[in-house]
């Protein structure tokens, strides 16, 4: 994984002796909230319901042992013994204090981490799916591409005051692990007819009040072009996105009232004139970043290196033949696991989901098992799920038994990944100060409700997802099932919508009717479930069954 | 009544108007009537506090009860993490909010 050179740590430790004065002077009345709240956003640093709230950016999802334990130190120096991880595959803690936030982030640097532009509008942690350099379906390892926009996009001094937050998901195969059409700029890595590898663009997508699918803006930039084209995507939308109305202020509206076809000849236009300007990265910039991520020698296959496209299929897809067997183990690498490139080795998905927990929250403790586990079984490597789950990317086969009895031993030996026990919900009216209601308490109901009841596997893959308010930060306009929680003359009401995904069958959601009680939604998941298990036809998905039958049978058992 | 919240400025924590300082507990809260908008500036202006605002309340038989359930919460803490609350030896607690 990449490591930072000389130029990175100064960058980052320069930041926070700056924050560090910057807090100081608050503390002291220096400064009033007004001048320091964009200082301290543009620290990760926001003030929630309960107390201060600090996200850190693990840039694509992809740490090490060292930066995990890290987290798990600044949970325990500094916060109330947890992290939660995000959407956005970052860490967020609850209780940071302002007194103690400079010392937080001092420490993160010691390990190569920061804070930097996980908030304000500007570009954001930039997403990946979290199978890269595992996957046996992808084109290349995306990673190296990702951290390339990560060092374009960090500090640029053109676009630390756009209109809006912007997003970018980079992904490199069909499959869609990253939700990336629903980002402000999605990035397929390809490779065309002749073997190049290139970029494909996808503009204009998000969740939010106005959620939107991206459409396709360029179907392919040479590689080596691929950072003058972001840019211009980015210059464009910096000159003419709307400044004068925040909700209206993202790149999705941009495109979507200029409409794409305009869009794309601004974009192009902008394009031809940078590459006259020459802003492109030189290429040895992006080999040096590759090298970062080289496969650890075990994995390689003969021939094959980082970024070496190898060939799909192989991995053990029914999980740990020849190995000890239980009922539980083999729920967990049924459901679990994931084909790797290396037909010896899986990634294995560390759910934090157990039925009626909290999604996304890991103890101390947990993420200190997580390290070691990873230390010893995953050539140092983890990965955070945009999914607000772990996975340890590069698992052999014959050491699933020890690792699944190490994460069963912490709580952390779930086997429900894509199941309906698998819920992203945000933070909600428990911690976030936008939200309108509580989005925790709906998913350890429904989780511990399907648990209970063993339906959980009869159901299969159901994506079920909960947002506290319209901001969708739970992204419930992309889930099979999608539950937005709304404030109903002071009283949580919860409106439920069917068919989204945020796969590569991308789609939105559509509401079903009139809203529900907090008991009256999780009766609602449960009669749409009734539905789908008594439609189904053979090897049918829950949002197959829905794209075949439509809303209205689901409408009737919900409202007839 | 009319009560006064806001956060604490070094640690974050939830904070209430007591009629002098600002305190921890909702309870301590004081109706502040047509003062509120007088205290608030003397108080941002003094930056003893984070973001203050009135809220509605009423004085109930157990104490001060805001009107909003997120005041109540913010009064509270998480009703996820009952042991993060105020009332950590009393789930029961998390009732109040709801």
């Amino acid at each position: 994984m990449y490591r930072y050179d000389s130029y990175d740590q100064a960058m980052v430790d320069a930041r926070v002796a700056e924050f560090r004065d910057q807090a100081r002077r608050r503390l002291e009345g220096k400064l009033t909230e007004d001048q320091f709240k964009p200082l301290r956003l543009m620290n990760g640093l926001y003030l929630q319901l309960h107390a201060y709230m600090l996200r850190v950016a693990i840039p694509y999802g992809t740490l090490d042992a060292r930066q995990m334990e890290m987290l798990a130190d600044i949970a325990d120096k500094y916060d109330r013994g947890y992290g939660h991880f995000t959407t956005r595959q970052n860490i967020q803690y609850n209780w940071i204090k302002l007194e103690d936030c400079a010392d937080a982030l001092a420490d993160l640097a010691t390990v190569e981490m920061h804070a930097i532009q996980t908030s304000g509008n500007c570009i954001r942690n930039i997403s990946s799916d979290h199978f890269a350099g595992a996957a046996a379906d992808e084109v290349v390892d995306p990673r190296p591409y990702a951290e390339l926009m990560r060092q374009w996009s960090s500090f640029h001094p053109e676009f630390t005051y756009l209109p809006r937050k912007f997003k970018i998901a980079v992904i490199a195969s069909e499959k869609d692990r990253a939700a990336m059409r629903l980002h402000d700029i999605g990035v397929r890595i390809v490779k065309n007819d002749a073997g190049e590898v290139g970029a494909q663009f996808y503009a204009g997508g998000g969740m939010g009040r106005t959620p939107m699918i991206a459409p396709l803006i360029r179907d392919f930039v040479p590689i080596d072009q691929f950072i003058t084209y972001a840019e211009a995507c980015l210059r464009v939308y910096n000159r003419y996105g709307r400044r004068d109305n925040k909700y209206k202020a993202r790149i999705k509206i941009l495109v979507h009232e200029l409409g794409a076809g305009e869009y794309i000849r601004q974009v192009e236009e902008e394009f031809a004139h940078l590459l006259s300007v020459g802003v492109e990265p030189p290429t040895a910039e992006l080999e040096r970043i590759k090298a970062h991520f080289e496969l650890p020698e075990p994995l390689r296959l003969p021939g094959q290196g980082a970024g070496t496209p190898l060939p799909s299929g192989g991995a053990a897809e029914s999980g740990a033949p020849g190995q000890a067997r239980g009922g539980a183990f083999d729920q967990w690498v049924k459901r679990n696991t994931h084909p790797h490139r290396h037909p010896e080795y899986v990634s294995a998905v560390i759910s934090l989901k157990p039925a009626g927990g909290i999604p996304g929250d890991a103890t101390s403790d947990q993420m200190r098992v997580v390290a070691r586990l990873a230390r010893e079984y995953s050539f140092d490597e983890l990965r955070v799920m945009h999914t607000q789950n772990l996975l340890l990317p590069h698992v052999a086969i014959t050491d699933l038994p020890a690792v699944y009895a190490a994460l069963d031993e912490a709580g952390l030996g779930a086997a429900n990944m894509d199941t309906i026990e698998d819920i992203i919900a945000c933070p909600g009216l428990d911690y976030c100060s936008l939200a309108n209601a509580r989005s925790i308490p709906l998913a350890q109901r429904i989780s511990e409700r399907f648990a209970q009841t063993g339906r959980t596997s009869q159901v299969g893959e159901l994506k079920l997802k909960i947002s506290g308010c319209i901001n969708a930060c739970g992204h419930h306009h992309a889930g099979h099932i999608g539950i937005l929680g709304v404030d109903k003359k002071g009283v949580e009401n919860y409106q439920l919508s069917l068919g989204g995904s945020e796969a590569e069958d991308v789609a939105l959601a559509k509401i079903t009717g009139p809203g529900f009680d907090e008991d009256g939604v999780i009766a609602a998941v449960e009669k749409v479930t009734d539905v789908y298990l008594a439609s189904r036809t053979a090897g049918e998905r829950f949002l197959d069954t829905y794209r075949r039958i439509g809303m209205e049978p689901f409408k009737e058992a919900l409202y007839g | 009544m009319k009560i006064l919240t806001g956060n604490d400025l070094r640690t974050g924590a939830v904070t209430w108007w007591d009629g002098s300082s600002w305190s921890l507990h909702v309870n301590d809260a004081v109706d502040v009537g047509e003062d509120a908008e007088e205290i608030l500036a003397r108080e941002v202006a003094a930056r003893r506090v984070n973001v203050p605002y009135a809220i509605a309340a009423t004085r109930t038989i157990d104490g001060v009860r805001p009107a909003h359930i997120k005041d109540r919460i913010r009064a509270l803490g998480p009703t996820v993490r009952p042991d993060l609350t105020l009332k950590p030896q009393d789930p029961q607690a998390i009732d109040w909010v709801i």
